[in-house]
């Protein structure tokens, strides 16, 4: 059975792959197998597309992957934990090798984590692990998201993986919260009073939302099963599904790339995924997980033994959540002590507004941004060459704003640190962020609109008066003056491939609009003034050619030959 | 079997001496002599020489320890330790808070203060133990006060393994919510702070709790007992000699550091990682 299936395998890839040459051993070795299932899967039509598509080449671009590989080590790693963790809150007496600990009276959640951490074999560094994938998994998220937004990538067509993406980052906040929960130690047992509040901060209905999730008073018996629920199953589930969904449209979209020589907005300039991107990826896979194991292996995270079993009656200095609630925290750390009592009611506006209202704001302006850049811009068109971040200062200045203010907030989650850390007052540090968590974005925008728009200056005079070479010729007069080179096809390329985006004076001709069109246009108008009334535009084919001739030589020469070839190939393959 | 005879005639000889000599114009003067000198020898036996010495080298010792507090301390606290709660410089009384606050706020350094602040810090003290037990002294004539504990009341020997862990419980419930559970101390409002207890020694803790210094409760003994200490200085010695498990224990300030060395180990790893692969371009395509 087996040997005329060798023969016939042998002779279909040979044609099917390279048919000039002779396929190495591993080829040979995956042909059978690779046979066996196009025949019964047909892979091959599948992958073959797939394997030839072609993907542009940036460390940039690799931020999402950092968080997928995460992932991947937070579902290997989770698996390890679930065999041994227990999801309960019955108290039994600690038995196990920890000693300051022995003959406490805990959770079972709480001692199975000990035992993990002290009895297991190579529990401790998967546990660590775990945690230190779940830390890198947001951070790297974040990241990835950061960059989607500088350059633009969020724009039509890809405005709904945007919203993915933002749905993504919010369940990864989610389950990393529930993961912190589950051990049921003095911190995240602080943790989840926080969150306790956090519900029944919820004006009128927070006391029976509250009952809803712990199953009557704080913290019942109910949550740390429930909390388990949620961390292995439902939200690692929607996000399975969301990833797929995520790398569906990318594949689909295809991959956007940044301005260069040969790049337009019809190709995709860069290597295919078979061999070079299954090369890189794999081997980053490898590195990540390799990473995250060190990291596990020689860095210590969340050393529960020492924090101790949860006790509503105890609390410790320094309980903060992982660094991605530390928003939230810090917003309630500075917030003032506001509260309304209405009737029998108590409005808690000091934990609603930063502990519901910041999430709200936080995720809400990130879903909603792409939409309102469209609606300013009017801006109906595909979009799949990146815009580098400084030729749309006002949108960069927005992300830094956020930025700072969002670093404002992280601040205040670590208030009482910084207080002893840098030996100031804790007071005195609130009362600082108090203002700064509003000043400070505001600071932020103006400073980093001014620095891209200079940038746009640079940009605009390497293109008009090339690159400064550092020689400084003086003349007979005395007067110094610096020489220029011309500068590559393939940087006028770059430097010049943006749109410019028009800020629109206030309509005249109004005829025929009811008035709600009217202003909503004018509206629109006043925001594309804002947005772009001091971007500095573009050099025209008139200015290049005025500038060369004044400076008497070419401002560009062509070396881009290269580049235009490697661009050639791959369009084909693109398209 | 010589000896009483000899005896009795020895005897004989002197009683005859005496009475012989008794109506000698002198007789009078030299008895006069003789028994106050008796008297004299009487007392001295009679009167406890160690109690005159004792009693003199404590007054001498107070005497120091007041001219020491003159100088270093009267300033704030008053020349005789009754406190100045107006003006700029204050300090509260010092009546009742007994040897033990003094040999533990002068000891660390804490007393004097380099100037008026919210808390006084933690320095280098510039006291000898002689001057600080004449200070103590004396401070612990204004009131009665706690003494200065002796090292079995404070050192935590022989400490059984429940205790340990009772210990712990304790130091959760009463000390952790300022000190951090580790004892790496934690901030207080309006610049004052709970400091470090890594590194201390077991009399220095054991006088914290028992004087409350600075912001600090008075854990009295009816509050936590003597037992209850020892336990947990035991505790913290044990939590801080124990190996840090599961690698770098990264400044052991909980979720903050470890954000931190997320971001810049894990995330800024593996961006430098992302560079170098992205930087290398496909040799064959």
């Amino acid at each position: 059975m087996a040997e005329p299936a060798a023969t016939v395998n042998d002779e279909t890839a040979v044609q099917a792959q390279t048919p000039k040459k002779e396929l190495g051993p591993v080829f040979k070795a995956a042909a059978g197998p690779t046979k066996w299932l196009d025949d019964r899967l047909g892979i091959a039509g599948l992958g073959r597309p797939f394997l030839r598509k072609v993907f542009p080449d940036h460390w940039s671009f690799l931020l999402g992957e950092i968080a997928l590989y995460s992932f991947i080590v937070l579902i290997l790693s989770g698996i390890f934990l679930t065999i041994w963790f227990k999801p309960s809150m019955a108290e039994i007496e600690y038995e196990g090798s920890y000693e300051l600990l022995r003959g406490l009276h805990m959770s079972e959640a709480y001692a199975s984590t000990l035992d993990i951490s002290f009895d297991i074999r190579g529990g401790l560094l998967l546990r660590q692990m775990h945690h230190w994938a779940a830390a890198v998994f947001v951070a790297a998220m974040l990241t990835h998201s950061l960059r989607i937004f500088f350059t633009g990538a969020f724009r039509k067509p890809r405005e709904i993986n945007w919203l993915i993406g933002v749905a993504m980052l919010t369940l990864g906040i989610i389950n990393g919260f529930t993961g912190y929960s589950l051990p049921d130690d003095l911190l995240s047992g602080t943790g989840l009073r926080f969150v306790d509040g956090l519900i029944r901060a919820i004006p009128v209905i927070g006391t029976w939302a509250e009952f809803f999730v712990f199953a009557g008073e704080f913290p019942g018996e109910l949550i740390i099963p429930r909390l388990y629920m949620v961390h292995i199953l439902l939200v690692p589930a929607l996000l399975l599904g969301l990833i797929a969904v995520h790398l569906a449209l990318v594949v689909y979209h295809k991959h956007t790339q940044y301005p260069g020589a040969g790049r337009v907005q019809g190709n995709v300039v860069g290597y295919p995924v078979f061999p070079v991107y299954a090369a890189k990826a794999g081997g980053f896979f490898l590195i990540v997980f390799g990473v995250l194991t060190l990291m596990g292996a020689v860095m210590q995270i969340n050393p529960v033994w020492v924090f101790g079993p949860y006790n509503p009656a105890e609390v410790t200095a320094g309980s903060q959540p992982d660094w991605y609630m530390g928003f939230v925290e810090g917003g309630i750390r500075i917030m003032p002590n506001w509260e309304w009592h209405i009737g029998s009611t108590t409005w808690s506006w000091n934990v609603a507004i930063p502990g519901l209202g910041l999430m709200g704001l936080f995720f809400g302006l990130m879903a909603i941004y792409p939409f309102v850049e469209a609606w300013v811009t009017g801006d109906k068109s595909e979009h799949h060459l990146l815009d580098r971040p400084r030729n749309n200062p006002t949108r960069t200045a927005f992300g830094v704003a956020a930025m700072t203010g969002y670093a404002m907030l992280w601040i205040g989650g670590g208030n009482d640190l910084v207080a002893t850390q840098f030996d100031v007052s804790l007071n005195a540090v609130t009362y600082f962020l108090r203002v700064a968590v509003f000043v400070a974005p505001v600071i932020a925008f103006l400073v980093t609109k001014r620095i891209c728009i200079g940038l746009q200056h640079a940009d605009r005079d390497r293109m008009l008066h090339g690159a400064e070479s550092g020689v400084i010729d003086r003349a007979p007069s005395g007067k110094y003056s610096e020489r220029h080179r011309p500068i590559s096809a393939a940087q006028a390329f770059t430097l010049t491939q943006h749109e410019d985006i028009p800020a629109l004076l206030p309509a005249t001709d109004t005829d025929g609009y009811s008035e709600k069109e009217i202003r909503r246009e004018q509206l629109r108008r006043k925001a594309t003034r804002f947005f772009f009334i001091d971007t500095l535009r573009r050099p025209t084919r008139a200015e290049i050619e005025e500038a060369e001739h004044h400076h008497l030589h070419p401002m560009i020469i062509g070396d881009g030959e290269h580049h235009a070839i490697e661009a050639e190939e791959e369009h084909h393959l693109a398209k | 079997m010589f000896g009483p005879h000899l005896n009795q005639d020895m005897r004989g000889i002197r009683v005859r001496l005496l009475s012989s000599r008794r109506r000698h114009p002198a007789a009078k003067a030299l008895l006069l002599v003789f028994g106050l000198f008796m008297m004299g020898a009487l007392y001295s036996v009679v009167a406890p020489p160690v109690q005159v010495s004792a009693d003199d080298t404590v007054t001498q010792q107070v005497e120091e320890g007041r001219a020491l507090f003159a100088v270093g301390c009267a300033s704030c606290h008053g020349l005789n330790g009754e406190g100045q709660t107006s003006g700029t410089i204050q300090g509260p009384p010092l009546a009742g808070v007994g040897a033990a606050a003094v040999d533990f706020q002068v000891s660390t350094g804490r007393m004097p203060m380099a100037r008026p602040g919210e808390q006084a810090a933690a320095k280098p003290n510039r006291y000898s133990d002689e001057e600080i037990a004449a200070l103590a002294a004396y401070v612990a004539t204004l009131g009665p006060g706690p003494a200065i504990p002796e090292p079995a009341e404070y050192t935590p020997a022989n400490i059984s393994a429940e205790d340990l862990a009772r210990g712990g419980e304790l130091f959760r419930t009463n000390c952790s919510a300022c000190h951090n559970f580790e004892g790496a101390g934690g901030a207080l409002p309006n610049g004052k702070y709970a400091p470090p207890l890594v590194g201390l020694d077991d009399k220095r803790l054991y006088l914290a709790m028992l004087t409350g210094p600075q912001q600090m409760p008075v854990f009295s003994d009816e509050v936590l007992t003597p037992e209850d200490k020892r336990a947990i200085i035991g505790y913290l010695n044990a939590l801080h000699e124990q190996p840090a498990a599961g690698g770098l224990a990264l400044g052991g300030l909980g979720p903050v550091s470890e954000g931190l060395w997320a971001w810049i180990v894990g995330l800024g790893g593996l961006v430098f990682f992302a560079m170098w692969i992205a930087a290398k371009g496909a040799k064959a395509k």
